[in-house]
């Protein structure tokens, strides 16, 4: 119950709670006084993680997400191209070997909008929401969102930049996102136009890349350069409402990043990389209530903190699947 | 739970001036963004207003001719119609199109639709019935209508004849010629014509070639549902020689007269508000 209502808080722009002190378990309370006894020295952290960056696996889930981002959106492409029936159509509403599937916050604007059910969007709508129920929600975002690969490399050019004191990265409030969420909803039922379709680079690209390009991603394309000089990952984190569809269903989803204290530094390179940093907040010292913690639905579970992470703080794990296994 | 709620009842601590101007600053801010990103979408709609996005729609396209509304609401962008065209007529618009970015429509004179596929495969593919499944037959389309723009350049009526490639050789537009190939579109550039009298427009018309197949015994698909009720086109007579194309109320406007049409600019075109039983639209 408490990772509902703090994934929800959180997703809607929240600041994470923080805990009191009786909020915290024993355990976690003779842990960090532990942790406070047995000081680590900076020589045993940079081994540990000098060990970490050298490590094979360092970009395993990375890789792995970047390799099922591709493949998802070169399907499109080859269903079109070579005309065989794998995937058809676009991002916001496919066929899958003939299953009807529909992008979630795309087929919310067309009922908003039209304000018919057409029994095919519905199979559509209801697959995909089962289908992230079982993936995790806003694994949407870093794993099939084609706009996500790119602002990932336009994230590390940001920060090539920032260092150098050649961008800024001015901060919004993230409830702006949530208010954003609200007004499409509102604007689409009033005006009876996919308004948020417009400016989709989700959309956008998935179209451009299987039918060709287009003057629209010339919007893509100002977007990215808003993020890179502007403000770092802006789109996804303050406005996008995909992300939040997604977030919604992710507060139901079993895969989770997990988050264990026992062995974690608190240096915070999670929060470093982490496209929606406020979720790792319980990384901090002293934020932890329990042993383990999930991570809140604003997670995409990307995976980058499970990679950097020097301790193996961070883990994937489906809850539940341990107790049925 | 329990501490968490008297945590929360409890009064918060003061916030430092320094921290209430940040709060400010990021409050101003975020109100920018928010103008910023309404007036995004807002010139969505403007395209609407210099109807930029009046285009010939693909069959069964859910309009109230000119008043698009709720084919723009129904369509989610996702081209599956685009997809299944054999004759490829159908593109997606751009941004140009503002809240009609991604939707489909047919640029006739470059390629109609020519039903070549039979079962209208673009309105079996969309999934939310921006093409109504409530059309099961090319003629119950209701695309536009034909109408002769330019009588004065068309051939028939000057009374001439035509012959030759009907858009030239580097014309890469796609019709299905029954006698070439039943099943398989092949290039208007690669069959030409050599006519007496120029009567392109109703020899290519899907509906009059439909007509002939079932006045011959032999409807398309073996299916007489097929068969199309009316007549879109016909040559009527004329005095002083030549033939006057006239529109009838069995066109369904699919745009294969304005392809075929050999002058340039082409001397039939498709009006895209008005159809066959709603005569004229506002
Ligand atoms: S918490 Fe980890 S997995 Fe989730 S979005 Fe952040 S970096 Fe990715
Ligand atoms: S009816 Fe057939 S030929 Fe015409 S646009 Fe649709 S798919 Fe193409
Ligand atoms: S198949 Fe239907 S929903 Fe998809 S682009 Fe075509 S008209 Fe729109
Ligand atoms: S008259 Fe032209 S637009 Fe009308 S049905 Fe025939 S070919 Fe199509």
């Amino acid at each position: 119950m408490n990772y509902v209502i703090e994934s929800l808080r959180q997703l809607m722009g929240l600041d994470p709670s923080k805990p009191g002190p009786e909020d915290r378990r024993p355990e976690v309370v003779t842990l960090m006084a532990e942790k406070r006894r047995d000081k680590l020295t900076r020589e045993m952290l940079h081994a540990v993680e000098a060990g970490r960056a050298q490590a094979a696996d360092r970009h395993k889930w990375r890789n792995r997400r970047w390799a099922t981002l591709i493949t998802v959106n070169l399907l499109f492409v080859v269903s079109y191209y070579l005309d065989v029936q794998l995937l058809e159509g676009a991002m916001t509403a496919s066929r899958f070997v003939g299953f009807h599937l529909a992008d979630l916050n795309s087929a919310l604007q067309v009922m908003l909008a039209y304000q018919h059910l057409v029994l095919n969007l519905v199979i559509g709508t209801v697959t995909v929401f089962i289908l992230w129920l079982l993936l995790g929600g806003r694994t949407f975002c870093s794993w099939a969102c084609p706009y996500h690969l790119l602002a990932e490399w336009a994230e590390k050019l940001h920060l090539w930049l920032a260092k150098r004191k050649w961008a800024r990265d001015i901060k919004f409030h993230r409830g702006g996102r949530t208010i954003f969420y609200l007004f499409f909803i509102i604007l689409t039922l009033v005006s009876g136009y996919t308004l948020f379709e417009t400016l989709s680079p989700t959309g956008i690209l998935s179209r451009a890349l299987i039918y060709g390009p287009g003057l629209a991603l010339i919007w893509v394309l100002a977007l990215l350069a808003f993020e890179v000089f502007v403000s770092r990952r802006a789109w996804c984190r303050y406005v996008c409402p995909i992300g939040v569809t997604y977030g919604l269903v992710g507060v139901l989803s079993p895969v989770r990043v997990q988050y264990r204290v026992q062995d974690c530094h608190h240096e915070g390179d999670c929060r470093a990389i982490c496209l929606v940093p406020h979720v790792l907040d319980v990384t901090i010292r002293g934020r932890a209530r329990a042993v383990t913690t999930d991570i809140g639905a604003d997670c995409t579970r990307c995976g980058l903190c499970v990679d950097i992470c020097p301790t193996n703080s961070l883990s994937f794990k489906v809850k539940g699947l341990d107790k049925v296994l | 739970m329990s501490p968490e709620q008297t945590k929360a009842t409890s009064p918060r601590p003061a916030l430092s001036p320094k921290r209430r101007e940040q709060n400010r600053r990021e409050f101003i801010r975020t109100s920018i963004l928010g103008i910023g990103v309404l007036g995004a979408t807002l010139a969505g709609l403007l395209p609407l207003a210099g109807q930029a996005n009046a285009r010939l729609r693909p069959p069964g396209a859910i309009k109230d001719r000119l008043q698009e509304q709720e084919f723009l609401a129904a369509c989610i962008k996702c081209g599956q119609c685009v997809q299944v065209c054999p004759v490829e007529a159908i593109r997606l618009a751009d941004l140009t199109d503002g809240v009609g970015v991604g939707t489909p429509f047919i640029q006739a004179r470059d390629q109609a639709c020519d039903f070549s596929c039979d079962g209208l495969q673009c309105v079996l593919a969309c999934p939310t019935g921006a093409l109504t499944h409530d059309i099961n037959y090319p003629s119950q389309a209701r695309m536009g209508l034909a109408r002769l723009a330019r009588p004065e350049s068309c051939l028939a009526v000057r009374g001439q004849g035509f012959r030759g490639q009907a858009r030239g050789a580097d014309f890469s537009g796609l019709l299905r010629y029954e006698a070439v190939n039943r099943w398989l579109p092949i290039p208007v550039a690669d069959h030409p014509y050599d006519l007496e009298l120029c009567d392109l427009c109703l020899r290519q018309c899907p509906i009059e070639i439909r007509l002939a197949q079932c006045a011959a015994g032999t409807p398309p698909s073996g299916d007489a549902n097929q068969c199309p009720p009316r007549s879109a086109i016909r040559l009527g007579a004329q005095a002083g020689g030549g033939a006057l194309p006239l529109v009838l109320d069995g066109c369904v406007g699919c745009g294969v007269c304005e392809m075929i049409c050999p002058v340039d600019p082409a001397a039939i075109v498709i009006d895209i508000d008005r159809v066959a039983d709603a005569a004229q639209v506002g």
